[in-house]
């Protein structure tokens, strides 16, 4: 575990070195454990992967006791204590499921047929292998409520597609590598799309205004065309 | 002055005006970025001018401004770039108040130099709070006016301003004239650097450059590229290669962090930067120096120094002082 400064009003905590569950966990714990710290002239917390970034006000630190020689080091200490103890005894991951309706339909899936090709498998044999895993929010990032989630079957890693599509609509399914995203609104995107969901993964009206969080688990439901024209219709 | 009613009406949009403040904070953990003005000091700087809150909301121009007509009496300071800025057809001087009538066209033209500049209006623009700021995040579509840049026809509403901006308006107006003998220059408080030159600290990953690099990042010249928004900007010039090739895993960034991707060539992120990046961060440019940083534009040349950490905090501090000298200041001053 160890404290590096990104400029001068951001610290990482960096508490692993690969993506993996173990490091996901220690990550939420000392995310939680720095959250209720409440340390002074801390504004925010962003975990990732392996991170835990805080971003601080270097005038608030100063009027808060550092020393204006060393105002990094002064926060450091205190973050390092904080994470230590969190970290010595990580709980498991909240371990909420959701569960998030997915048409695979030819309108709705433009590249499914392009994976089918790349892969060698059948359509029906990647939408199969798509339900039947369960996937792990890693890192919400990229967009508003994008989920980077692990758990992708590896007879499904292919990678990013060479040339990024302008924009897609919102509540499409990409994969590439090891991962599985979902695009919460319109932009650019240089992931294959073998999927849509209606389910709104950004609602800023919300609190909060995302529906993924770093840590959750995510089962995909196969839903017809239709359905997902009448989810849309309700919403 | 009023407040709560028709008081801007956008004439001419400019080439990219949105409304921002001091950013939305809080939400990067969901993706969402901060954002907010380029320069978050100047914007705090032109409230200031006004007798705002550091918070309320103002509107960004770049490199074109716009045309505003003043439904009502306003108070106002534009503070950034130089865009010729006429109240009722006669110029007006940035870094300071501006007594505005009703009915009044406020014109901004080209920038003639810099990229973009801050217009506060006493009282704030009073569009509605999303996820706690007024801030335009046009990719989300939420924040500002409809959460987009301005267009024609667009009306907005400004707050009420407080009695500091009333009393000061009246003066102005009183001795028949626009603005008074005092200015607040952004680029002007705390220890400002010369020219083109961004101070910046070593990022995590300053090891793994080669010393080529490392000489290079605080010793050579960049140029920047026309690929510049208000995400980010890139630069060409020596490459900035790594010892030996590394997969970065993605982990929060921040503003003026200047990441470098396979090609060498660096990209300086500005506020609508993403949440987290996967480059290799090879600095990160001052908190101090971010506003030289809104300024840039294509072929312009940009060159980082180096500075310690301490040392950008000591900048930090030093222009915070300053900023609460200058507030005080006009505070004891009255409107």
């Amino acid at each position: 575990m160890q404290v590096t400064p990104l400029g001068d009003s951001t610290l990482v905590l960096t508490l692993g070195d690969s993506i993996d569950e173990d490091t996901l966990t220690r990550v939420q714990s000392a995310c939680a454990a720095l959250e209720a710290a409440a340390l002074p002239a801390v504004t925010e917390l962003v975990p990732a992967y392996t991170t835990v970034t805080l971003f601080y006000d270097p005038a608030a630190a100063a009027a808060a006791g550092a020393p204006a020689r060393d105002i990094a080091g002064w926060l450091g200490v205190r973050v390092l204590q904080a994470a230590e103890r969190a970290v010595s005894r990580p709980p498991a991951l909240p371990g909420r499921v959701i569960e998030i309706p997915i048409c695979y339909e030819r309108e709705y899936a433009p590249d499914l047929a392009e994976v089918a090709e790349r892969t060698g498998l059948a359509a029906a044999e990647i939408v199969r292998l798509h339900l039947a895993a369960e996937y792990l929010v890693y890192l919400v990032g990229f967009a508003p409520g994008f989920p980077y989630m692990g758990g992708l079957p590896a007879q499904l890693a292919i990678p990013r597609r060479p040339v990024p599509r302008k924009r897609v609509p919102p509540g499409s399914v990409g994969i590439i590598g090891a991962q599985c995203g979902i695009y919460p609104i319109e932009t650019p995107a240089g992931w294959n799309l073998i999927g849509r969901t209606p389910r709104p993964l950004f609602r800023p009206a919300h609190e909060p205004p995302v529906l993924l969080q770093a840590g959750d688990r995510v089962r995909f439901r196969r839903i017809s065309a239709a359905e997902f024209e009448e989810w849309e219709e309700t919403a | 002055m009023g407040g709560n009613g028709v008081s801007l009406t956008v004439l001419k949009p400019g080439l990219l005006t949105t409304v921002q403040d001091q950013g939305r904070p809080g939400y990067q953990r969901h993706g969402i970025v901060v954002g907010g003005a380029v320069d978050a000091f100047a914007a705090r700087v032109a409230n200031l001018a006004v007798g705002n809150d550091d918070r309320a909301a103002v509107l960004e121009m770049a490199l074109t401004g716009p045309e505003l007509r003043a439904g009502q009496d306003l108070l106002v300071a534009v503070c950034g770039a130089d865009f010729s800025f006429k109240v009722g057809g006669h110029a007006a001087s940035r870094d300071r108040p501006v007594a505005v009538r009703r009915g009044e066209v406020l014109a901004f033209g080209p920038a003639r130099a810099g990229a973009r500049a801050w217009l506060a209006v006493a009282g704030g623009i009073d569009v509605p709070a999303v996820l706690g700021s007024r801030s335009t995040y046009v990719r989300a579509r939420i924040g500002g006016h409809e959460g987009r840049p301005l267009v024609a026809g667009d009306v907005l509403a400004v707050g009420r301003p407080g009695p500091w901006a009333t009393q000061l308006w009246q003066r102005l107006a009183g001795g028949g004239s626009r603005s008074p003998a005092w200015s607040i220059r952004p680029e002007t408080l705390g220890r400002v650097a010369g020219g083109a030159t961004v101070r910046a600290t070593r990022g995590p990953e300053w090891d793994h450059f080669t010393p080529e690099a490392r000489q290079a990042i605080f010793g050579a010249e960049y140029e920047v590229t026309k690929d510049i928004d208000r995400m980010g900007m890139r630069l060409t010039g020596p490459a900035l290669m790594l010892k030996e090739p590394r997969e970065e895993i993605s982990a929060a960034v921040n503003v003026g962090v200047v990441q470098v991707p396979g090609s060498g060539q660096p990209i300086v992120l500005l506020v609508g930067r993403q949440s987290v990046g996967g480059y290799a961060r090879i600095a990160a440019a001052a908190t101090v120096d971010l506003g030289k940083l809104a300024q840039f534009r294509p072929g312009d040349r940009i060159r980082f120094e180096e500075i310690a950490l301490a040392h950008a905090h000591e900048l930090l501090l030093a222009r915070e002082r300053d900023f609460a000298r200058v507030r005080s200041g006009l505070a004891r001053m009255g409107g």
